[in-house]
């Protein structure tokens, strides 16, 4: 039951997760909470780890997520599941609906789920961002400010900045991630 | 003979897509170039044009890219066994190593400087996850539709994760869609009145 149940969630996930990346977060978050398989800084701390690990985002989370659920059959049938839905999609496209994405509706749709796609990175950045610094996860939480995560938010900020107004390009997100890391070392320890 | 060409077609699509998934860190964008480079430049199992194409598809359709490239490019090359050879070379590399991850994580983590580094981590974690959206959001047309369903979309979220209200993000992503079609459909005929 519970191979089919991972099959089933993550085959929802591989067939909504438009958009790539970061963009798959939010579906994959959302239903690892629902079903308490991971706790939301769980989550956080795994996405950092999978920055690097080669593999698309969401087929490591399957893998992961299968794998500590029920070993390696489940890491299979997560995987599986999140693979199948784009799989089945290209080949229908290649083999018989060459033009599906020229057609008018299609196309009407892929623009404007973007936008939609986006306002889902975003506010899941929020909550999460909200509950780990200000404690915040329903109207009834306490209002308490973690000032050692502010205070890496702040400096992560600030080094990023800085690199790109330095070496005129983005820092790379596995060394904003290292310095983190030794960030948490200095604050958490 | 062409049994024999075929086996071995088949061979290659699977290693050389297993390859780019084993080298593929972080996926996304990155991929592209990569994609490119083992795929246009090294193999010319497509022309350019063709690449951006696929490119463009597997941008467009639910996936991540580099699976959505494999399938597409294994079934050019040698129809449906090729793409399930292409897409299972991508998905190998990466199921054997976050096995391996998988296997060995939760001692890692409870391991006390472990968990102090990743207190600071998942900081930033949410931080890439902001900065991924602004920039996809710098990156598409800007218009009164899209501006209305960030800003509904983000509201709705962040107010219902408060008051404890679940609502699926799949349904923000279909109602979203299909008023678009709506949205779409509405104005191409209102265009078509102003011409008559």
């Amino acid at each position: 039951m519970i191979l089919f149940n991972l099959f089933v969630t993550f085959f929802k996930i591989g067939a909504f997760s438009f958009g790539g990346g970061y963009a798959m977060i939010s579906l994959i978050s959302e239903a690892i909470l629902k079903h308490g398989w991971m706790t939301e800084s769980e989550i956080l701390s795994f996405i950092g780890v999978e920055t690097v690990v080669p593999g698309p985002i969401s087929v490591n989370m399957a893998t992961f997520v299968g794998y500590q659920q029920a070993g390696f059959f489940g890491g299979l049938c997560a995987t599986l599941g999140v693979i199948l839905p784009s799989f089945i999609i290209i080949l229908l496209i290649s083999m018989a609906l060459k033009n599906l994405l020229k057609y008018k509706p299609v196309e009407a749709f892929l623009t404007s789920i973007r936008p939609v796609v986006i306002g889902l990175i975003i506010a899941t950045a929020l909550t999460m961002g909200i509950s780990l610094l200000f404690n915040i996860e329903t109207i009834n939480s306490e209002f308490l400010i973690d000032f050692k995560s502010l205070y890496v938010l702040a400096s992560i900020i600030l080094v990023s900045i800085s690199y790109k107004l330095i070496n005129k390009k983005p820092i790379p997100n596995a060394l904003l991630i290292l310095i983190a890391g030794i960030l948490g070392l200095a604050l958490f320890l | 003979m062409k049994e024999r060409k075929s086996f071995k077609l088949l061979f290659d699509l699977f290693f050389t897509l297993f390859k780019i998934g084993f080298i593929a860190f972080g996926g996304g964008y990155a991929i592209v170039a990569l994609l490119e480079n083992e795929l246009i430049t090294k193999k010319k199992w497509a022309t350019q044009d063709e690449f951006l194409d696929m490119v463009g598809i597997a941008e467009s359709t639910p996936g991540p890219i580099a699976i959505n490239s494999a399938t597409y490019i294994g079934y050019k090359k040698a129809g449906v066994l090729g793409s399930f050879m292409a897409t299972l070379g991508v998905c190998t590399p990466c199921f054997i190593l976050m096995y391996i991850v998988s296997v060995f994580y939760n001692e890692f983590m409870t391991n006390t400087f472990i968990s102090a580094a990743f207190s600071g981590i998942q900081v930033c974690v949410i931080y890439l996850i902001a900065m991924a959206g602004i920039k996809m959001f710098k990156n598409i047309k800007k218009n009164v539709f899209s501006i209305i369903a960030l800003i509904t979309t983000i509201t709705c979220i962040v107010l219902t994760n408060i008051y404890d209200v679940a609502i699926s993000s799949i349904w923000y992503i279909v109602i979203g869609g299909f008023l678009g079609i709506v949205l779409n459909s509405i104005s191409n005929i209102l265009r078509k009145e102003r011409k008559k």
